[in-house]
């Protein structure tokens, strides 16, 4: 156990005698761990115990807040508590989705933390029994410099090589991910209603497969090391903590994986990620019992002891539970797709985690022990109060305010990004990156699904709330945009050290504004994941709350596709817009202030407009960063037309934010019916001008082209 | 059996647009099969074969390497001898450049960067069954989506390629660096053409452009005429 005492060692940092503190465990619970065993754990099981009962894998500060979220409803099949939600969507198709966070990793490397996170991600879904069919990215970095183009390069590397789509997501660059960048990625995947699997042992005598790569020393201790402290200086000695990610091998454990879901072969599958095998199979083991033979593992380097095997984090592994006479077909599947696999231990009925190493017992827990009685704890809140709101004292005039928020680095087009990724693979993109949401095809229906992921950390910076709702209404109007009914939400908490009252009360806080704005809208929150500790030498990250949106689209036929010359222009509103947070005020002030208050009735009623007036109009766009005037000329931009606007010269008008705010455009023709759906529902609607003409607000279209293309 | 022609899909380990290829066939009237790495005989029945773009054994070597001799391309070998029509689209182009099927290579794009978006390509030259549902100088609306798609030979070779009309498509713009702006090349007999555009991406106008599916269907049409030829002999 010599390398489990330098393992603690390189993991905190310091030189503890108490092996346990040493491996990131308080007295406190190693006391709970001794009364729960009733004897003291050896230093297998102490390791064991560290990764579960670690914050990444247990929850520990976020699990007791994290039950206010919204999490049923009629289309729910799975909801949280698996390795992602699963919507119904009717006509026999199911959706699996959830978003992670890959952030630690990513700061300290982040073309393979950022590529790693697409790969854990995709086996989630696989997991379910479902086929990847859209990634999304959220990145946040202190602007676009190399460590942001190499994270851009991982997810590439991983998600075009394997050849899911990346279809959508975030990039925002703010000095408060500087040196704590925010790498979350969400994935989707599609899959026969009554296919659905759940990773847990279904009956006692079924044979535990591990397949795909080898298992070596790479990753151990990525869930503590990594996941659950804050990062420091010292950041490069944990870089061997960093998994590498094999996109070939990922690959064929897609394809194979599929294969055994879609024939039946397989009871139940579990990726093996944070914690690796230990966190697999406690999570497979718990209403049965799980033995398993470490020295069965197929391994990819000499001399590894029985705590390595099980805590390695190798990637592009996966567990399945499969029943003895199935097992010569699933061993002929992974032999055609060329992929290691071992059957390394059975389902028993002893409801414990036994390991064994050349049939000696090296630990023995009861499995419900790591999971179920994982320690929870209430955080401290103290509230974090907002710096002041100051007057922006010399503001440039609107026109060229707009053309400078366009060149911005936060705002200009993320052409320059997406063209990176492969949107096409799988021939169903009918609307591509680059406004609101990316829609993809429900072949062979006419059906679709819209896809968003967005998140607003300034904005949660100065009210919580707000910043956690805002993520939720914004994921859920980009999808309305596109035609699509939201019907399902999924979160990635990133945060920093939750044992700080004020970081407590901003998880609280967040979680709460979510929950509040998913009632609204109607829509259960169905997965998610929490990342905590994002702090670097003390300074944590705003709180970012990101929040994944599936909407689903009647027709991909209506989607919107781009506003023509005549068409009449129309804003719809929810709540009052105002500049705190805004990105007017971070680029001409300082950001301060409260932002203007959420009514989240009004903000739904927006939302149900949207989708059902994107089957009349020609474009449907909703302001957000950057507020009306920016989402006008996104809009021009993408249609290539400007338009003869009747708007106020006020900055809040033109470019505040948070409160709700949409254009739709249509044809005269089928004006009148646009406004009685507004009216119908009650949702205030303005008419702002005509499409048309080579202007907007003042400014050559060209002008604005050339400032927002500008880094293409 | 359909009468339908019957064109084969070629899946190596690392494919990734084999699933869209034979979808996209079948949407311009092929009846397209599955071909496995391993194989050693193409599907009975073939009148065409495709090699679809990916990362063939994550292109972990050079791009299409080690698929130009994996056990499948003995078969593609002999059938593009025999005079069979044969598309190797993106992986599939390296992979035929790489098993010299196909002259010159493919290098990294000029950028060092992954390109995805649709392109206009011109067609250069129509003399070749892949191009029979176009004319010369027409322009098609393409996705390309590539780390390593600029196409390279030297001098001499670009000049007799030229010279023979075995450059058959070009970029209208410059998109990764591709000497001449080279998309698609045909062999000397012109049964076997590689591009980087992707025309299975585009038999849709639902998903941009319906462009690619003039050279599907051509394939298509030649698949039909081959196997027309081999039932007379």
């Amino acid at each position: 156990m010599v390398r489990l005492r330098r393992y603690a060692d390189v993991l905190t940092s310091v030189t503890d005698p108490a092996l346990h503190r040493a491996l990131g465990l308080t007295d406190g619970e190693f006391e709970r761990i001794r009364a729960l065993l009733g004897r003291d754990p050896n230093d297998f099981e102490l390791a064991v115990f560290s990764l579960l009962w670690s914050e990444h894998c247990g929850y520990k500060h976020s699990a007791l807040l994290l039950k206010r979220l919204p999490s049923t409803g009629p289309r729910v099949l799975q909801g949280p508590g698996e390795n992602a939600g699963v919507l119904d969507l009717g006509d026999g198709q199911a959706v699996a989705f959830k978003v992670e966070s890959h952030n630690h990793p990513s700061a300290v490397e982040p073309f393979q933390g950022a590529a790693t996170g697409v790969g854990g991600i995709l086996r989630d879904i696989v997991s379910m029994g479902a086929r990847p069919v859209a990634l999304l990215d959220g990145l946040r970095f202190g602007e676009p410099d190399w460590h942001f183009s190499r994270a851009v390069g991982g997810i590439g590397h991983y998600g075009n090589c394997v050849g899911v789509p990346t279809v959508g997501g975030e990039s925002v660059f703010d000095e408060a991910y500087r040196e704590n960048c925010l790498v979350n990625a969400m994935c989707v995947g599609l899959l026969p209603a009554d296919r659905l699997l759940r990773a847990k042992a279904t009956a006692a005598g079924q044979l535990v497969v591990l397949y795909g790569a080898t298992t070596g020393r790479d990753g151990i201790g990525g869930a503590s090391v990594l996941a659950s402290q804050e990062l420091d200086d010292a950041a490069a000695v944990k870089r061997p903590s960093v998994q590498i990610g094999d996109p070939f091998t990922g690959k064929k454990l897609i394809e194979s994986s599929v294969e055994l879901t879609s024939t039946g072969l397989v009871e139940s599958l579990q990726d093996c990620g944070a914690a690796g095998i230990a966190s697999s199979l406690s999570e497979m083991a718990a209403e049965f019992g799980i033995d398993v033979h470490l020295d069965r593992v197929p391994l990819r380097e000499d001399g590894m002891e029985p705590w390595e095997v099980m805590i390695s984090e190798s990637q592009e592994r996966m567990i399945a539970m499969v029943r003895p006479q199935m097992l010569e077909a699933v061993e002929a599947v992974l032999d055609r797709w060329e992929l290691e696999h071992a059957v390394v231990g059975e389902v028993t009925a002893t409801g414990k985690l036994r390991a064994f190493w050349h049939d000696d017992i090296v630990g023995e827990i009861p499995a419900r022990l790591l999971t179920e009685e994982c320690p929870r704890y209430e955080v401290g809140q103290t509230r974090r109060p907002a710096p002041p709101a100051r007057e922006i004292a010399d503001a440039p005039a609107a026109h060229d305010a707009l053309v400078e928020l366009l060149a911005s680095p936060a705002l200009r087009s993320r052409r320059f990004v997406f063209r990176r990724y492969d949107q096409l693979v799988g021939s169903r993109t009918v609307r591509r990156p680059g406004l609101d949401a990316a829609v993809i095809r429900l072949r062979p229906t006419m059906r679709g699904l819209a896809v968003s992921l967005d998140g607003q950390g300034r904005i949660a910076r100065l009210d919580p709330f707000a910043g956690g709702a805002l993520a939720v209404l914004e994921a859920a109007r980009n999808v309305a945009c596109v035609g699509g009914e939201p019907i399902g939400f999924t979160d990635c908490l990133n945060f920093g050290n939750p044992e700080k009252p004020e970081i407590g009360w901003e998880l609280a806080q967040a979680i709460d504004g979510i929950a509040a704005a998913a009632d609204a809208v109607g829509a259960p929150v169905v997965s998610g994941n929490v990342s905590l500790y994002n702090e670097t030498n003390g300074r944590a990250i705003h709180p970012t709350p990101v929040v994944g949106a599936v909407g689903l689209v009647e027709d991909v036929r209506r989607v919107p596709k781009a506003w023509h010359e005549g068409d009449v222009l129309y804003a719809a509103f929810a709540s009052q817009a105002a500049l705190p947070g805004s990105e007017y005020q971070a680029r001409f002030g300082e950001v301060g202030g409260t932002p203007a208050p959420l009514d989240l009735a009004a903000e739904a009623r927006l939302i149900s407009f949207l989708w059902q007036a994107a089957q009349l109009a020609t474009l449907t766009h909703d302001a957000s960063e950057g507020g009306l005037a920016v989402c006008l000329a996104e809009a021009a931009l993408f249609s290539g037309v400007g338009a003869a606007l009747d708007l106020r010269d006020d900055p809040v008008e033109l470019f505040g934010e948070v409160g709700g705010r949409a254009i739709v455009a249509c044809a005269p023709v089928d004006a009148p019916e646009l406004e009685s759906v507004a009216t119908g529902l009650g949702v205030p609607v303005r008419r702002v001008g005509e499409v048309g003409g080579g202007t907007l607000l003042g400014v050559e279209l060209q002008r604005l082209r050339s400032a927002w293309e500008a880094s293409d | 059996m359909t009468d339908k022609p019957r064109v084969a899909v070629v899946t190596f380990p690392g494919s990734n647009d084999d699933h869209d290829a034979a979808w996209a066939l079948g949407a311009v009237g092929a009846d397209p099969v599955a071909a496995w790495h391993q194989d050693a005989e193409l599907p009975a029945g073939t009148g065409g074969v495709v090699l679809p773009g990916g990362f063939s054994y994550g292109d972990y070597l050079r791009t299409g390497a080690i698929a130009s001799v994996a056990p499948v391309m003995d078969a593609v070998r002999a059938f593009a001898a025999a005079g069979g029509p044969v598309l190797g689209i993106c992986n599939g182009f390296q992979t035929l450049c790489e098993a010299r099927l196909l002259p010159g290579v493919l290098r990294p794009n000029r950028q060092l960067e992954f390109v995805c978006e649709d392109v206009t390509v011109r067609v250069e030259n129509a003399d070749a069954p892949f191009l029979s549902r176009c004319s010369p100088g027409q322009e098609l609306v393409i996705p390309v989506k590539h780390g390593e798609g600029a196409w390279y030979a030297d001098q001499w070779t670009f000049v007799q390629l030229a010279a023979r009309g075995q450059i058959v498509l070009r970029y209208a713009d410059d998109v990764n660096g591709a000497l001449g702006n080279v998309a698609g090349v045909v062999n000397q007999a012109r049964n076997v053409m590689g591009l980087m555009p992707h025309p299975e991406h585009a038999v849709d106008p639902l998903l941009g452009s319906g462009d690619g599916g003039l050279l599907l269907a051509a394939l298509v049409d030649t698949a039909a005429a081959f196997r027309a030829t081999l039932a007379v002999a």
